[in-house]
């Protein structure tokens, strides 16, 4: 089993940092959430109402639940505005000239002007990241699902784009859902970060960051993120060295 | 951001100009030496090599095929010719057709085979059992169950497409990333929606691969399925049987220098079907174009 006894409160406009070793079952989590998997026990509550639970296992994939992929899901025969202006369109809530004005809007104000008409693949990783980011804002979903969506990205790349997000976020304000093997970014990040155990993947210990939004880089350098860090740290390290035991019990 | 014109002359059409004029020289040169050669003063070696068994008639020599200058001197004849041209019309009109119906049965099949798990299950196994039969195979079968010549070649013809273009289609579409599906689903995509703007354009480089696999194989089926057939319906007089009957009929009329020509033509026309698909696929997946 890959999640179990697994109980997490998020609350509105959260951005809550989930941290757990590799195959730990972070991503069974996070898909079991967007209706991509089963459950077998237990439920999945989205603003008080059942979204799965035993007698439904799996939940209904919605809008307001939108997911932005580990190596990125946008459709490349689209042009990175009809990427934008996909949901809009698809739900019926925008015609297709309103869906454009407002994804334009949206691009302009992710930095995201002059590339609207490119492909994904004629664009930087980096914009991609971007142009999934506000694809699913596009939505206006309660919860942003974010499947480590930097993982890829070399490190001056998500430095920007860990600003980028919170620039969105704080323009936006929506729950965000975030899974990373980064601590720096998980706590640069979050409002909490929850470190997960090995297999099956549990909630171990939550982090609550004291350090106020809005953040910039400079905080990396303060003496609490450090402090936050190394605690981070050593709850991970403990899980990693478990999971490595377990891994090398199976071999 | 202005990218620099490409140069037309580049080092690569040099080369390639040049091997082309390499290859004629040493055909010419190759078919020259029968003058060169007189076969008759090697009477000694003949004698040789039947005394060890071997034939020497069955050695192949480049001296026995024409040259590319007697070539050229034959086709600057047929072009007046109208048969010639007929010939062309004749196999550009049968590959188009078959090649054409081959893509219109073949992609709606290939989706609903990728798409639903029981049109898999009862169209696939028969579709396993009859793709490895060689669409030449057919064509005796083929005679006898159409009504016609030129539709039993057409048939033949859109069976050397339709089996490529299927599998194409079917693998194309069973490599889409779930991903896309997930981000459509969640993004509020009906059915239909997943159908028009996932799987079709997902599908379309797989189909765009499975057509010019499949436009050089009915090239080959076509020419071989005239020579066959004797030619269709239109057969006969100058040779408006397709290109296939033109080189069987100018074999047997003892014109070598045209069945050349005829190899050369289908090679022109090949390389003309394979550019159209090219441009045409350039356009249906423009996203393709910085690959």
């Amino acid at each position: 089993m890959a999640v179990d006894h697994c109980s997490l409160d998020i609350a509105a406009g959260e951005i809550c940092m989930i941290v757990g070793p590799s195959g730990c079952g972070k991503t069974t989590l996070l898909n079991a959430i967007a209706g991509f998997h089963e459950i077998t026990s237990g439920r999945i509550l989205l603003d008080g109402e059942v979204l799965c639970s035993a007698d439904k296992p799996k939940a209904e994939p919605g809008s307001d639940r939108i997911v932005v992929f580990q190596n990125g899901a946008l459709f490349p025969w689209k042009t990175n505005l009809e990427n934008v202006a996909f949901g809009p369109l698809m739900q019926g809530t925008l015609s297709r000239a309103e869906a454009n004005e407002k994804a334009l809007g949206m691009m302009a104000d992710a930095g995201l002007a002059g590339v609207e008409h490119n492909f994904p693949g004629e664009v930087s990783s980096g914009m991609r990241r971007r142009v999934e980011i506000v694809r699913a804002l596009m939505n206006d979903p309660k919860v942003l699902l974010l499947d480590e969506p930097y993982r890829a990205l070399d490190s001056l790349t998500k430095s920007v784009m860990h600003e980028a997000l919170l620039e969105i976020y704080y323009k936006n304000k929506v729950t965000i859902f975030f899974i990373t093997h980064d601590l720096e970014e998980a706590i640069f990040l979050g409002h909490k970060v929850v470190i997960m155990t090995t297999r099956p993947c549990k909630p171990k210990k939550t982090l609550f960051v004291d350090i106020a939004h809005p953040r910039d880089y400079s905080v990396l350098t303060s003496k609490r993120f450090r402090e936050l860090m190394e605690e981070t740290n050593e709850a991970v390290h403990e899980e990693a060295l478990r999971a490595f035991a377990a891994g090398e019990k199976e071999g | 951001m202005a990218l620099a014109r490409k140069p037309v002359f580049t080092s690569a059409l040099w080369r390639g100009l040049a091997s082309i004029a390499i290859f004629l020289i040493l055909w010419e040169l190759g078919s020259l030496s029968k003058v060169w050669i007189k076969w008759d003063s090697f009477e000694w070696l003949r004698n040789a090599l039947t005394a060890v068994g071997l034939k020497p008639l069955y050695l192949p020599w480049i001296g026995a095929v024409p040259a590319p200058t007697e070539v050229l001197h034959a086709w600057l004849k047929v072009i007046h010719d109208p048969g010639y041209w007929q010939s062309w019309y004749m196999s550009l009109f049968r590959v188009m057709s078959g090649f054409v119906a081959a893509m219109i049965i073949g992609i709606p099949f290939g989706l609903l085979l990728a798409v639903s798990r029981s049109a898999y299950g009862i169209g696939f196994p028969v579709f396993e059992v009859l793709r490895p039969i060689p669409p030449l195979a057919w064509v005796p079968a083929s005679i006898i169950f159409w009504p016609t010549q030129e539709l039993s070649i057409a048939f033949v013809t859109f069976l050397g497409a339709f089996y490529t273009i299927v599998i194409n289609v079917v693998g194309g579409a069973r490599s889409i990333d779930v991903r896309y599906f997930q981000a459509a689903r969640s993004m509020g995509s009906s059915q239909s929606d997943i159908f028009w703007r996932i799987i079709l354009p997902g599908t379309l480089p797989s189909i765009m691969v499975g057509s010019a696999v499949g436009m050089g194989i009915t090239w080959e089926v076509v020419v071989a399925a005239e020579m066959i057939s004797g030619g269709g319906s239109q057969s006969g007089g100058t040779g408006g049987g397709g290109l296939g009957f033109f080189i069987w009929n100018s074999y047997v009329g003892g014109a070598y220098e045209q069945i050349v020509v005829g190899m050369i033509s289908i090679g022109i026309a090949g390389a003309l079907s394979s550019e159209l698909l090219r441009v045409i696929g350039k356009r249906a997946t423009p996203w393709l174009r910085l690959r």
